[in-house]
Protein backbone atom coordinates (compact mmCIF):
# COMPACT_ATOMS: atom_id res chain seq x y z
CA UNK A 1 0.00 0.00 0.00
CA UNK A 2 3.03 2.29 0.60
CA UNK A 3 4.40 1.42 -2.80
CA UNK A 4 0.93 2.33 -4.34
CA UNK A 5 0.08 5.68 -2.09
CA UNK A 6 2.34 7.60 -3.76
CA UNK A 7 0.88 6.28 -7.17
CA UNK A 8 -2.22 6.54 -5.81
CA UNK A 9 -1.76 10.28 -4.18
CA UNK A 10 -0.81 12.37 -7.35
CA UNK A 11 -4.44 10.37 -8.56
CA UNK A 12 -6.45 11.55 -5.96
CA UNK A 13 -5.56 14.82 -5.36
CA UNK A 14 -3.75 15.82 -8.76
CA UNK A 15 -5.90 19.34 -8.89
CA UNK A 16 -4.26 19.90 -5.46
CA UNK A 17 -0.99 19.14 -6.24
CA UNK A 18 -1.31 22.06 -9.05
CA UNK A 19 -3.04 24.24 -6.62
CA UNK A 20 0.12 24.20 -5.01
CA UNK A 21 2.80 24.79 -7.51
CA UNK A 22 0.10 27.49 -8.94
CA UNK A 23 -0.28 29.50 -6.24
CA UNK A 24 2.13 28.72 -3.85
CA UNK A 25 2.97 32.03 -2.25
CA UNK A 26 -0.86 32.29 -1.18
CA UNK A 27 -0.56 28.29 0.11
CA UNK A 28 2.52 29.54 2.42
CA UNK A 29 0.67 32.26 3.91
CA UNK A 30 -2.11 30.12 4.42
CA UNK A 31 0.28 27.80 6.67
CA UNK A 32 1.24 29.60 9.38
CA UNK A 33 -1.80 30.48 10.41
CA UNK A 34 -2.96 27.03 11.50
CA UNK A 35 -2.65 23.35 10.96
CA UNK A 36 -6.23 22.53 10.64
CA UNK A 37 -6.96 25.28 8.66
CA UNK A 38 -4.58 24.56 6.31
CA UNK A 39 -6.15 21.49 4.91
CA UNK A 40 -9.13 23.19 4.78
CA UNK A 41 -7.73 25.93 2.63
CA UNK A 42 -5.88 23.42 0.24
CA UNK A 43 -9.17 22.06 -0.19
CA UNK A 44 -10.83 24.98 -1.08
CA UNK A 45 -7.89 25.78 -3.52
CA UNK A 46 -8.43 22.62 -5.17
CA UNK A 47 -12.05 22.93 -5.23
CA UNK A 48 -11.24 25.89 -7.11
CA UNK A 49 -8.18 23.44 -8.92
CA UNK A 50 -10.67 20.65 -9.18
CA UNK A 51 -13.39 23.14 -10.77
CA UNK A 52 -10.22 24.40 -13.37
CA UNK A 53 -8.67 21.32 -14.36
CA UNK A 54 -12.08 19.51 -15.32
CA UNK A 55 -12.96 22.91 -17.16
CA UNK A 56 -9.72 22.65 -19.44
CA UNK A 57 -10.27 19.06 -19.84
CA UNK A 58 -13.55 19.81 -21.20
CA UNK A 59 -12.55 21.94 -23.82
CA UNK A 60 -9.46 20.37 -24.78
CA UNK A 61 -9.84 16.49 -24.11
CA UNK A 62 -13.34 15.97 -23.56
CA UNK A 63 -13.30 12.93 -25.41
CA UNK A 64 -11.24 10.48 -24.05
CA UNK A 65 -11.05 11.91 -20.43
CA UNK A 66 -14.62 11.92 -19.28
CA UNK A 67 -15.06 8.83 -18.67
CA UNK A 68 -12.38 7.94 -16.92
CA UNK A 69 -12.21 11.02 -14.66
CA UNK A 70 -15.96 10.08 -14.16
CA UNK A 71 -15.26 6.68 -13.08
CA UNK A 72 -12.05 8.02 -10.76
CA UNK A 73 -14.44 10.88 -8.92
CA UNK A 74 -17.75 7.69 -8.61
CA UNK A 75 -14.98 5.46 -6.98
CA UNK A 76 -13.93 8.62 -4.99
CA UNK A 77 -16.48 11.01 -3.81
CA UNK A 78 -19.48 8.52 -5.13
CA UNK A 79 -21.99 9.58 -8.21
CA UNK A 80 -20.83 13.54 -7.70
CA UNK A 81 -19.41 14.15 -11.30
CA UNK A 82 -21.13 15.24 -13.24
CA UNK A 83 -21.63 18.02 -16.01
CA UNK A 84 -22.25 20.39 -13.28
CA UNK A 85 -19.23 21.87 -12.39
CA UNK A 86 -21.30 24.00 -9.35
CA UNK A 87 -22.52 20.96 -7.83
CA UNK A 88 -19.15 18.86 -8.24
CA UNK A 89 -17.17 21.18 -6.36
CA UNK A 90 -19.44 21.55 -3.39
CA UNK A 91 -19.30 18.45 -3.11
CA UNK A 92 -16.07 17.83 -3.73
CA UNK A 93 -15.24 20.41 -1.12
CA UNK A 94 -17.13 18.10 1.37
CA UNK A 95 -14.94 15.21 0.61
CA UNK A 96 -11.85 16.64 0.12
CA UNK A 97 -12.29 18.01 3.43
CA UNK A 98 -13.22 15.19 4.76
CA UNK A 99 -10.60 13.40 3.17
CA UNK A 100 -7.51 14.97 3.32
CA UNK A 101 -7.12 15.47 7.12
CA UNK A 102 -6.32 12.12 6.60
CA UNK A 103 -3.11 11.80 6.53
CA UNK A 104 -3.53 8.82 4.28
CA UNK A 105 -5.35 9.70 1.20
CA UNK A 106 -6.25 6.38 0.54
CA UNK A 107 -9.37 5.50 2.73
CA UNK A 108 -11.69 4.52 -0.12
CA UNK A 109 -10.53 2.44 -2.90
CA UNK A 110 -7.41 0.27 -3.36
CA UNK A 111 -8.88 -1.22 -6.00
CA UNK A 112 -9.35 1.45 -8.04
CA UNK A 113 -5.58 1.94 -7.46
CA UNK A 114 -4.61 -1.13 -9.51
CA UNK A 115 -6.87 -0.75 -12.05
CA UNK A 116 -6.58 2.82 -12.72
CA UNK A 117 -3.01 4.12 -11.70
CA UNK A 118 -1.59 3.75 -15.40
CA UNK A 119 -4.27 5.50 -17.16
CA UNK A 120 -4.57 8.40 -14.45
CA UNK A 121 -0.78 8.64 -14.93
CA UNK A 122 -1.39 9.59 -18.23
CA UNK A 123 -3.98 11.90 -17.56
CA UNK A 124 -2.08 13.61 -14.82
CA UNK A 125 0.44 14.54 -17.48
CA UNK A 126 -1.99 15.81 -20.01
CA UNK A 127 -3.79 17.63 -17.30
CA UNK A 128 -0.50 19.18 -16.65
CA UNK A 129 -0.18 20.12 -19.64
CA UNK A 130 -3.49 21.60 -20.04
CA UNK A 131 -2.72 24.01 -16.91
CA UNK A 132 -0.22 25.20 -18.63
CA UNK A 133 -1.96 26.30 -20.98
CA UNK A 134 -4.44 27.78 -18.79
CA UNK A 135 -1.72 29.81 -17.46
CA UNK A 136 -0.80 31.03 -20.96
CA UNK A 137 -4.70 31.68 -21.64
CA UNK A 138 -5.07 33.80 -18.17
CA UNK A 139 -1.60 35.68 -18.92
CA UNK A 140 -3.18 36.25 -22.40
CA UNK A 141 -6.56 37.07 -22.21
CA UNK A 142 -7.68 40.03 -19.98
CA UNK A 143 -10.70 38.22 -18.50
CA UNK A 144 -8.26 36.11 -16.93
CA UNK A 145 -7.21 38.69 -14.48
CA UNK A 146 -10.33 39.33 -12.96
CA UNK A 147 -10.85 35.68 -12.47
CA UNK A 148 -7.25 35.54 -10.84
CA UNK A 149 -8.15 38.33 -8.76
CA UNK A 150 -11.21 36.24 -7.92
CA UNK A 151 -9.66 33.55 -6.92
CA UNK A 152 -7.35 35.35 -4.91
CA UNK A 153 -10.20 36.95 -2.90
CA UNK A 154 -11.50 32.82 -2.46
CA UNK A 155 -8.33 31.68 -0.86
CA UNK A 156 -8.61 35.01 1.09
CA UNK A 157 -11.89 34.01 2.00
CA UNK A 158 -11.28 30.58 2.71
CA UNK A 159 -7.98 32.01 4.88
CA UNK A 160 -10.48 34.04 6.86
CA UNK A 161 -12.95 32.00 7.61
CA UNK A 162 -11.38 28.90 9.21
CA UNK A 163 -9.25 31.43 11.10
CA UNK A 164 -12.60 32.56 12.41
CA UNK A 165 -14.21 29.28 13.04
CA UNK A 166 -11.14 27.87 14.68
CA UNK A 167 -11.11 30.67 17.24
CA UNK A 168 -14.70 29.81 17.68
CA UNK A 169 -13.52 26.02 18.50
CA UNK A 170 -10.51 27.69 20.95
CA UNK A 171 -12.56 29.95 22.38
CA UNK A 172 -15.95 27.71 22.98
CA UNK A 173 -17.30 31.11 23.35
CA UNK A 174 -17.91 33.00 19.68
CA UNK A 175 -20.57 34.98 21.85
CA UNK A 176 -22.75 34.50 18.69
CA UNK A 177 -26.03 35.83 19.34
CA UNK A 178 -27.79 33.01 19.51
CA UNK A 179 -26.59 31.21 23.32
CA UNK A 180 -27.86 27.69 22.78
CA UNK A 181 -27.92 27.37 19.19
CA UNK A 182 -24.72 28.58 18.84
CA UNK A 183 -23.28 25.18 17.85
CA UNK A 184 -26.08 24.64 14.95
CA UNK A 185 -25.66 27.46 13.42
CA UNK A 186 -22.03 26.76 13.68
CA UNK A 187 -22.88 23.55 11.85
CA UNK A 188 -24.60 25.28 9.43
CA UNK A 189 -22.32 27.73 8.44
CA UNK A 190 -19.76 25.56 7.90
CA UNK A 191 -22.11 23.25 6.09
CA UNK A 192 -22.85 26.62 3.84
CA UNK A 193 -19.68 28.23 3.23
CA UNK A 194 -18.11 25.59 0.68
CA UNK A 195 -21.43 25.82 -0.49
CA UNK A 196 -21.32 29.65 -0.43
CA UNK A 197 -17.95 29.46 -2.52
CA UNK A 198 -18.45 27.20 -5.86
CA UNK A 199 -20.54 30.55 -6.30
CA UNK A 200 -16.97 32.13 -7.01
CA UNK A 201 -15.30 29.30 -7.87
CA UNK A 202 -16.21 28.97 -11.37
CA UNK A 203 -15.25 33.33 -11.67
CA UNK A 204 -12.03 31.52 -12.33
CA UNK A 205 -13.06 29.52 -15.17
CA UNK A 206 -16.27 30.56 -16.62
CA UNK A 207 -16.84 34.18 -16.26
CA UNK A 208 -17.61 34.53 -20.24
CA UNK A 209 -16.12 31.28 -21.77
CA UNK A 210 -17.67 29.10 -21.00
CA UNK A 211 -17.74 25.85 -23.18
CA UNK A 212 -21.70 25.38 -23.35
CA UNK A 213 -22.07 29.13 -24.68
CA UNK A 214 -20.97 28.03 -28.51
CA UNK A 215 -23.15 25.50 -28.62
CA UNK A 216 -26.59 25.88 -29.66
CA UNK A 217 -28.46 23.55 -26.77
CA UNK A 218 -30.50 24.69 -24.01
CA UNK A 219 -28.64 26.34 -21.18
CA UNK A 220 -29.15 24.18 -17.82
CA UNK A 221 -30.27 26.22 -14.50
CA UNK A 222 -27.52 25.54 -13.28
CA UNK A 223 -24.91 26.89 -15.70
CA UNK A 224 -26.68 29.89 -16.04
CA UNK A 225 -26.86 30.16 -12.06
CA UNK A 226 -23.00 29.96 -12.03
CA UNK A 227 -22.38 31.98 -14.92
CA UNK A 228 -24.98 34.70 -13.07
CA UNK A 229 -22.92 34.51 -9.95
CA UNK A 230 -19.62 34.05 -11.74
CA UNK A 231 -20.00 37.65 -13.19
CA UNK A 232 -22.06 38.70 -10.16
CA UNK A 233 -18.94 38.55 -7.99
CA UNK A 234 -16.42 39.36 -10.53
CA UNK A 235 -18.56 43.13 -10.92
CA UNK A 236 -19.04 43.16 -7.40
CA UNK A 237 -16.34 42.38 -5.24
CA UNK A 238 -17.51 43.54 -2.30
CA UNK A 239 -20.42 41.28 -2.52
CA UNK A 240 -18.05 38.24 -1.91
CA UNK A 241 -17.12 39.31 1.49
CA UNK A 242 -20.52 39.90 2.73
CA UNK A 243 -21.74 36.99 1.16
CA UNK A 244 -19.25 35.07 3.29
CA UNK A 245 -19.14 37.17 6.41
CA UNK A 246 -17.00 37.31 9.13
CA UNK A 247 -18.81 35.49 12.22
CA UNK A 248 -19.18 38.00 15.53
CA UNK A 249 -15.89 36.57 18.27
CA UNK A 250 -15.28 37.62 21.15
CA UNK A 251 -12.66 36.50 23.49
CA UNK A 252 -13.68 34.32 25.96
CA UNK A 253 -13.98 35.91 29.25
CA UNK A 254 -10.97 34.99 31.67
CA UNK A 255 -12.33 33.80 35.39
CA UNK A 256 -9.69 33.69 38.23
CA UNK A 257 -10.54 32.78 41.66
CA UNK A 258 -9.75 35.35 44.69
CA UNK A 259 -9.47 34.27 48.00
CA UNK A 260 -12.51 31.63 48.84
CA UNK A 261 -15.26 34.08 47.44
CA UNK A 262 -14.80 36.49 44.74
CA UNK A 263 -13.92 35.98 41.51
CA UNK A 264 -12.24 38.68 39.08
CA UNK A 265 -13.29 39.11 35.52
CA UNK A 266 -10.02 40.12 34.12
CA UNK A 267 -11.37 40.61 30.55
CA UNK A 268 -14.24 42.59 30.74
CA UNK A 269 -12.65 45.80 29.35
CA UNK A 270 -11.78 44.01 26.34
CA UNK A 271 -15.04 42.60 25.82
CA UNK A 272 -16.83 45.37 26.23
CA UNK A 273 -14.72 47.85 23.98
CA UNK A 274 -15.10 44.94 21.46
CA UNK A 275 -18.91 44.70 21.77
CA UNK A 276 -18.89 48.78 21.59
CA UNK A 277 -20.69 49.00 24.97
CA UNK A 278 -20.24 51.01 28.21
CA UNK A 279 -18.30 48.64 31.00
CA UNK A 280 -20.90 50.03 33.45
CA UNK A 281 -23.89 48.96 31.49
CA UNK A 282 -22.11 45.43 31.04
CA UNK A 283 -21.18 44.89 34.42
CA UNK A 284 -24.60 46.28 35.61
CA UNK A 285 -26.50 43.68 33.78
CA UNK A 286 -24.24 41.20 34.91
CA UNK A 287 -25.07 42.05 38.42
CA UNK A 288 -28.51 42.04 38.08
CA UNK A 289 -28.53 38.54 36.17
CA UNK A 290 -25.81 36.82 38.37
CA UNK A 291 -27.71 38.50 41.26
CA UNK A 292 -25.02 39.49 43.43
CA UNK A 293 -22.29 42.23 43.80
CA UNK A 294 -18.98 43.52 42.69
CA UNK A 295 -16.90 46.53 41.83
CA UNK A 296 -14.24 46.84 39.41
CA UNK A 297 -10.53 46.99 40.58
CA UNK A 298 -7.76 49.20 39.60
CA UNK A 299 -6.68 47.49 37.00
CA UNK A 300 -10.34 47.53 34.98
CA UNK A 301 -10.96 44.03 36.40
CA UNK A 302 -13.86 43.07 37.70
CA UNK A 303 -14.52 41.43 41.34
CA UNK A 304 -17.62 39.80 41.88
CA UNK A 305 -18.76 38.41 44.76
CA UNK A 306 -19.12 34.73 44.94
CA UNK A 307 -17.53 31.62 42.73
CA UNK A 308 -18.33 31.82 39.36
CA UNK A 309 -16.93 29.77 36.29
CA UNK A 310 -15.93 30.92 33.09
CA UNK A 311 -18.74 29.11 31.21
CA UNK A 312 -21.34 30.55 33.54
CA UNK A 313 -20.24 34.49 32.84
CA UNK A 314 -20.10 33.53 28.69
CA UNK A 315 -23.65 32.20 28.94
CA UNK A 316 -24.46 35.57 30.94
CA UNK A 317 -22.40 37.54 28.44
CA UNK A 318 -24.49 35.54 25.44
CA UNK A 319 -27.60 36.57 26.96
CA UNK A 320 -26.13 40.27 27.58
CA UNK A 321 -25.77 39.84 23.55
CA UNK A 322 -29.01 38.58 22.33
CA UNK A 323 -30.73 41.24 24.61
CA UNK A 324 -28.50 44.20 23.87
CA UNK A 325 -25.98 43.86 21.46
CA UNK A 326 -27.43 42.21 18.16
CA UNK A 327 -29.58 43.66 16.31
CA UNK A 328 -32.97 41.66 16.12
CA UNK A 329 -33.79 42.57 12.85
CA UNK A 330 -30.73 42.18 10.85
CA UNK A 331 -28.75 39.99 13.62
CA UNK A 332 -25.92 42.43 13.29
CA UNK A 333 -23.55 43.01 16.22
CA UNK A 334 -22.79 45.85 14.94
CA UNK A 335 -25.11 48.44 16.94
CA UNK A 336 -24.98 51.31 18.86
CA UNK A 337 -26.47 52.07 22.37
CA UNK A 338 -27.53 55.43 23.60
CA UNK A 339 -29.72 56.52 26.45
CA UNK A 340 -32.24 59.04 25.83
CA UNK A 341 -35.17 59.92 28.74
CA UNK A 342 -33.82 57.47 30.59
CA UNK A 343 -34.81 54.77 28.20
CA UNK A 344 -32.18 52.76 26.03
CA UNK A 345 -32.17 52.72 22.19
CA UNK A 346 -30.03 50.75 20.30
CA UNK A 347 -29.34 51.57 16.90
CA UNK A 348 -28.19 49.23 14.16
CA UNK A 349 -25.30 50.48 12.15
CA UNK A 350 -25.70 48.06 9.15
CA UNK A 351 -29.62 48.17 8.64
CA UNK A 352 -30.49 51.12 10.91
CA UNK A 353 -33.39 49.93 12.56
CA UNK A 354 -33.74 51.17 16.19
CA UNK A 355 -35.66 50.16 19.19
CA UNK A 356 -36.02 50.82 22.48
CA UNK A 357 -33.92 47.92 24.79
CA UNK A 358 -35.74 46.97 28.54
CA UNK A 359 -34.20 48.28 31.03
CA UNK A 360 -31.88 45.91 33.44
CA UNK A 361 -33.55 45.64 36.57
CA UNK A 362 -32.16 43.46 39.80
CA UNK A 363 -35.61 41.93 40.68
CA UNK A 364 -35.45 40.78 44.45
CA UNK A 365 -32.68 39.98 46.08
CA UNK A 366 -33.32 37.77 48.49
CA UNK A 367 -31.34 38.20 51.99
CA UNK A 368 -28.14 35.83 51.84
CA UNK A 369 -25.91 36.12 54.71
CA UNK A 370 -26.10 37.83 57.85
CA UNK A 371 -28.58 39.77 58.99
CA UNK A 372 -26.31 42.09 61.02
CA UNK A 373 -24.55 43.07 58.34
CA UNK A 374 -27.47 44.61 56.31
CA UNK A 375 -28.79 47.40 58.01
CA UNK A 376 -32.06 47.91 56.05
CA UNK A 377 -32.93 43.87 56.50
CA UNK B 1 -72.46 76.98 7.50
CA UNK B 2 -70.51 75.72 9.50
CA UNK B 3 -66.61 75.71 9.18
CA UNK B 4 -65.54 72.16 10.51
CA UNK B 5 -62.34 73.67 12.07
CA UNK B 6 -64.49 75.54 14.47
CA UNK B 7 -66.13 72.19 16.55
CA UNK B 8 -65.49 71.80 19.84
CA UNK B 9 -62.28 68.99 19.63
CA UNK B 10 -59.66 70.29 20.72
CA UNK B 11 -57.11 68.51 18.41
CA UNK B 12 -53.74 69.98 20.40
CA UNK B 13 -55.71 69.27 24.00
CA UNK B 14 -53.60 67.40 26.21
CA UNK B 15 -53.98 63.74 26.20
CA UNK B 16 -52.11 63.20 28.88
CA UNK B 17 -48.96 60.32 29.04
CA UNK B 18 -50.23 58.09 26.17
CA UNK B 19 -48.46 54.95 28.65
CA UNK B 20 -50.56 56.00 31.53
CA UNK B 21 -52.81 53.31 31.63
CA UNK B 22 -50.64 50.78 30.85
CA UNK B 23 -47.56 51.89 33.70
CA UNK B 24 -45.96 48.56 33.14
CA UNK B 25 -44.64 49.04 29.89
CA UNK B 26 -41.27 47.09 30.02
CA UNK B 27 -41.68 46.82 33.48
CA UNK B 28 -41.08 43.22 34.78
CA UNK B 29 -44.79 42.78 36.12
CA UNK B 30 -45.52 41.12 32.85
CA UNK B 31 -43.05 38.42 32.99
CA UNK B 32 -42.63 35.51 35.82
CA UNK B 33 -38.75 35.83 36.88
CA UNK B 34 -36.97 33.05 38.25
CA UNK B 35 -33.70 34.07 39.77
CA UNK B 36 -30.49 31.86 41.15
CA UNK B 37 -28.37 33.46 44.22
CA UNK B 38 -25.20 32.09 45.05
CA UNK B 39 -24.95 31.54 49.45
CA UNK B 40 -22.15 30.15 50.86
CA UNK B 41 -20.06 27.35 49.56
CA UNK B 42 -22.10 25.90 46.32
CA UNK B 43 -25.32 26.28 48.11
CA UNK B 44 -28.07 28.37 45.98
CA UNK B 45 -31.69 29.99 45.92
CA UNK B 46 -33.70 30.15 43.80
CA UNK B 47 -36.40 32.85 43.97
CA UNK B 48 -39.38 33.00 41.75
CA UNK B 49 -41.59 36.36 41.21
CA UNK B 50 -44.18 37.57 39.12
CA UNK B 51 -46.89 34.75 39.66
CA UNK B 52 -50.32 35.92 38.46
CA UNK B 53 -52.46 37.10 41.37
CA UNK B 54 -55.35 34.77 40.15
CA UNK B 55 -52.85 31.91 41.34
CA UNK B 56 -52.48 31.21 45.33
CA UNK B 57 -48.55 31.51 45.97
CA UNK B 58 -48.97 29.19 49.41
CA UNK B 59 -50.22 26.30 47.55
CA UNK B 60 -47.86 27.00 44.37
CA UNK B 61 -45.13 26.72 47.15
CA UNK B 62 -46.65 24.17 48.85
CA UNK B 63 -46.72 22.17 45.34
CA UNK B 64 -43.12 23.26 44.33
CA UNK B 65 -41.92 21.59 47.85
CA UNK B 66 -43.48 18.54 47.43
CA UNK B 67 -42.47 18.04 43.33
CA UNK B 68 -38.50 19.39 44.37
CA UNK B 69 -38.24 18.10 47.62
CA UNK B 70 -36.76 21.23 49.19
CA UNK B 71 -37.60 23.73 51.36
CA UNK B 72 -39.12 26.88 50.80
CA UNK B 73 -40.72 30.28 51.87
CA UNK B 74 -42.54 33.14 50.82
CA UNK B 75 -41.37 36.07 50.74
CA UNK B 76 -43.03 39.62 51.26
CA UNK B 77 -41.27 42.17 49.81
CA UNK B 78 -42.49 45.40 49.54
CA UNK B 79 -41.59 46.72 46.15
CA UNK B 80 -41.77 43.11 44.25
CA UNK B 81 -45.00 41.46 46.42
CA UNK B 82 -44.96 38.22 46.96
CA UNK B 83 -41.74 35.90 45.97
CA UNK B 84 -41.28 32.60 46.15
CA UNK B 85 -37.96 31.29 47.62
CA UNK B 86 -36.68 27.85 47.04
CA UNK B 87 -33.43 25.85 48.41
CA UNK B 88 -31.26 25.38 45.98
CA UNK B 89 -30.70 25.79 42.08
CA UNK B 90 -34.42 24.72 40.80
CA UNK B 91 -35.08 26.77 38.28
CA UNK B 92 -34.90 24.27 35.26
CA UNK B 93 -37.46 22.30 37.18
CA UNK B 94 -39.57 25.46 37.75
CA UNK B 95 -40.10 26.30 34.54
CA UNK B 96 -40.67 23.30 33.54
CA UNK B 97 -43.82 23.02 36.31
CA UNK B 98 -45.37 26.09 35.23
CA UNK B 99 -45.04 25.23 31.49
CA UNK B 100 -46.79 22.15 32.53
CA UNK B 101 -49.31 23.48 34.58
CA UNK B 102 -50.52 25.75 31.41
CA UNK B 103 -48.14 29.05 31.81
CA UNK B 104 -46.99 30.48 28.58
CA UNK B 105 -42.98 29.87 28.49
CA UNK B 106 -42.16 32.92 26.63
CA UNK B 107 -44.06 35.17 30.04
CA UNK B 108 -41.21 33.34 31.94
CA UNK B 109 -37.77 34.63 32.00
CA UNK B 110 -34.89 32.42 33.76
CA UNK B 111 -31.91 34.36 34.95
CA UNK B 112 -28.89 33.22 36.14
CA UNK B 113 -26.09 31.88 35.02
Amino acid sequence: MASEAPLFDPSLKKKKKKVDFFEDPLAAEADPTKPAPETIDNTTISGVKVDLGPATAHELMKAEKKEKDDDDFKAMFGDMKKKKKKKDIALDFGDDAAASPAPAPAPAVPEKVVADAPAEAATITADDIDFSDMKKMKKSKKKKVVDLDAFERGLNDSKAKPKSEDADEDDEEGPAPDGSHLDNIDDEELGDDPFAQPGEAPVGVDAGNEAWLKSDRDYTYDELLTRFYASLHAANPSLLSSASKKRYTIAPPQLFREGNKKSIFANVTDICRKMHRQPEHVIAFLFAEMGTTGSVDGAGRLVIRGRFQQKQIENVLRRYMVEYVTCKTCKSPDTLLSKENRIFFMACESCGSRRSVNPIKTGFQAQVGKRSKNKTG
Amino acid sequence: MSVQNLNAYDPFADEGDPLAETADVGSTSDYIHIRIQQRNGRKTLTTLQGIPKQYDQKKILKAFKKEFACNGTLVEDEKMGQVIQLQGDQRAKISSFLVENGMEKDTIKVHGF
